[in-house]
């Protein structure tokens, strides 16, 4: 169970949330000019980041107010809370933090490029043509 | 900007309503014990939605009828008779009791209308989104504990606040009027299974402790 600290209300447990996906995917400036694909890929396509990842969240039991979350998606590190409109905070990526001790090539089909936010710690060699084409946008 | 008015008649037979856990009167009767865990239905309070901006000059207006809008998470004021919840930064919830509503002659709703105005916000009857039921009791406390993640511990929860929560997954709104007694407001829907949650959760001061 993640606890969460609303801007608002302070730390409240995970279940009084709602996930509201990746964060800064601005909304098309010309809507009408875009091909299907580009529509598709507004609409459905967003990043699987490993490690640092910014997203929105809604405290729906609570406040009924958006704000935006930075965290980690390997360990679950709360990296930042910050308001809807504000630039994502950058957040020095912490030598301490272990990403576990399995091994990453297992699931290394699921890995796309490592980004820079996670290229400091041991992941050993990642590579990037084996993942699906889909899964890097 | 919505408005909204109950409208009353003049044939209003209030006395053939029914609140949402009516049913489970008496369930709630037999599973109280004095003074320990006692849980009652309290209906029909009037309860007014608000939608406006605090320190705005319609928010001022507003303040001056309920007794100022609270400032945050947990907050409460009001005047006597009338209390103001926070809910949210530009939401809140006002709760008078019954006969503060139109129906039954009261102007609250009317006074809030009048105080909004043309301005920016909104006013909205909930009297009937809401029941309210009050547990109160030496042990109160301890039923809320097993289904709501909130510290309700004396010192993190003071008497006269009020959060937006979950109990027994159900979201809430969780009012502590005094040492020992908690309002809590589920919506209307989910009052029967809410009240036999907290029924279930009392059931155990029931019985003799066990040495
Ligand atoms: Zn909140």
């Amino acid at each position: 169970m993640l606890l969460i600290s609303c801007p608002n209300c302070g730390a409240r447990d995970e279940t009084e949330f709602h996930y509201g996906g990746q964060a800064h995917v601005p909304y098309p400036e010309n809507p009408d000019e875009l091909t299907d694909r580009e529509w598709a890929e507004f609409l459905f396509y967003r990043d699987n980041t490993r490690g640092s990842f910014a997203e929105r969240w809604l405290h729906s039991t609570g406040c009924r107010q958006w704000f935006n979350m930075l965290r980690d998606t390997v360990t679950y590190d709360i990296q930042a809370v910050y308001p809807m409109g504000a630039p994502q905070p950058t957040v020095d990526p912490d030598p301490d933090d272990e990403y576990g001790t399995a091994s990453v090539a297992a699931d290394s089909t699921t890995t796309g490029s490592s980004g820079p936010s996670i290229s400091g710690t041991d992941l050993g060699p990642v590579d990037a043509s084996t993942a699906p084409k889909g899964a890097t946008k | 900007m919505a408005r909204t008015t109950a409208h009353a008649t003049q044939d209003n037979d209030l006395s053939r309503r029914t609140s949402p856990a009516a049913p489970l009167a008496e369930a709630f009767e037999a599973g109280s014990v004095a003074g320990v865990a006692e849980l009652r239905e309290e209906p029909f309070l009037t309860m007014v939605g608000l939608r406006v901006k605090r320190g705005t000059e319609v928010g001022e207006r507003i303040a001056a009828v309920t007794g100022g809008l609270p400032e945050g998470s947990g907050g409460v004021s009001g005047n006597e008779g009338t209390s103001v919840l926070w809910l949210g930064p530009t939401e809140f919830l006002v709760v008078a009791p019954m006969e503060a509503h139109e129906a039954l002659g009261g102007d609250l709703i009317r006074s809030l209308l009048d105080a909004l105005g043309d301005g920016e916000g909104q006013v909205v009857d909930l009297s009937a989104n809401r029941t309210t039921f009050e547990l109160t009791g030496s042990r109160a406390r301890a039923v809320l504990e097993k289904g709501c993640s909130l510290d309700l511990h004396p010192r993190v929860f003071g008497v006269g606040t009020a959060f937006s929560t979950e109990i027994g997954q159900i979201p809430v709104i969780l009012w502590k009027t005094g040492e020992e007694s908690y309002r809590i407001f589920p919506r209307a829907s989910f009052a029967d299974f809410l009240g036999r949650w907290l029924l279930d959760a009392m059931r155990e001061y029931a019985s003799p402790e066990v040495p």
